[in-house]
């Protein structure tokens, strides 16, 4: 089935989009790629001590994957922290894309919408290609594709707590509001269930990481979820059936024995 | 001069950015760099000049989600 995922012009065949954080070892990492087929994969900038190469053994991992980069701004609490953070990824990795987190609360790593606001309009300004990590306000959604992003990326649960689907209400009517945006589900998936559940509401891709980094077999993991993410799609294709709330016998009830009514 | 480099004071001896990456053993890894948290590019790192009490930051590809 030709149904590729387009993100800013760019066409995708998987719909699985991959974090590199956390994973026991470079080589879980490099294989928890194959096997997800994720064609795209986050990446960060951090501080990293003069002599030390692991940055650039790293960068050479990913790399090799063959996977497009799209850099965060994770771990930022202010518009200019995100704003200077993805300028020098836009140098460093030598790509316009960003992943644009402004963390608003500690404990739940909750966006914070107006400093997110702010740095996209600015980083549109400039010429990046912004996928905000953002809540499902349908509010926030207006102000961030008025602010020039063009891809929207709201959480479903608290980055890595796995909690999967807190408010579906709230991401099926963002779905329907904006019929034509993509809409990527970023932070809080925990099985390959809940990325399922969140592509038959609709959502063009997922973005994961702990749920496959902390699986005691990541690359299974991945290709489970690469699994479930096609299926969800599959379904959401084929228009799922509306559910009811009593029983309808799937069986004609025309012809069945013992029926006294029978003519 | 003393200057807060990734969140920690040092004593150094650079006049410019690109000198201090040099001093602090950077050489040709990849960063990306920001004094007084403005990025400032590679290119111009020569000419950005440094002076008592500024915030450099270093950053370098790492993983993430």
């Amino acid at each position: 089935m030709d149904d590729p995922l387009t993100l800013y012009g760019e066409k995708f065949a998987s719909r699985l989009l991959l974090g590199t954080a956390r994973y026991p070892s470079p080589a879980i990492l490099a294989d928890s790629i194959k096997a997800s087929g994720a064609e795209i994969v986050t990446i960060s900038l951090r501080r990293e001590a003069g002599g030390s190469r692991a940055g650039r053994s790293f960068w050479d991992l990913v790399r090799e994957s063959g996977a497009k980069v799209l850099p965060n701004t994770a771990g930022c609490r202010t518009a200019k922290e995100a704003i200077t953070t993805a300028q020098m990824a836009r140098e460093v990795f030598g790509c316009d894309w960003i992943k644009l987190e402004v963390i608003g609360d500690e404990d739940t790593l909750q966006p914070d919408p107006f400093g997110l606001v702010e740095a996209a309009r600015s980083l549109s300004a400039e010429g990046f290609r912004v996928f905000p990590y953002m809540t499902e306000d349908l509010v926030l959604a207006e102000k961030l594709l008025g602010a020039g992003c063009r891809v929207l990326m709201p959480w479903a649960a608290p980055i890595g707590s796995g909690r999967g689907l807190n408010n579906p209400y709230g991401l099926r009517a963002l779905r329907a509001r904006f019929p034509e945006a993509p809409l990527i589900v970023d932070a809080g998936i925990g099985a390959p269930s809940h990325a399922a559940a969140a592509m038959e509401l609709g959502y063009d891709a997922i973005l994961l990481n702990t749920a496959v980094a902390r699986a005691g077999d990541p690359a299974t993991m991945a290709r489970a979820f690469a699994l479930s993410i096609e299926a969800g799609r599959a379904a959401w294709l084929a228009e799922p059936m509306t559910p009811r709330d009593l029983a309808e016998p799937s069986t004609p009830l025309i012809g069945r024995a013992f029926d006294e009514g029978a003519a | 001069m003393q200057i807060r480099i990734n969140g920690e004071e040092r004593e150094v001896a650079a006049a410019t950015l690109e000198e201090l990456l040099a001093e602090l053993g950077y050489g040709d890894q990849l960063v990306g760099t920001a004094l007084n948290l403005d990025f400032v590019r590679a290119k111009d790192r020569a000419d950005a000049r440094l002076k008592q009490g500024d915030a450099v930051e270093i950053l370098a590809p790492k993983q993430g989600g």
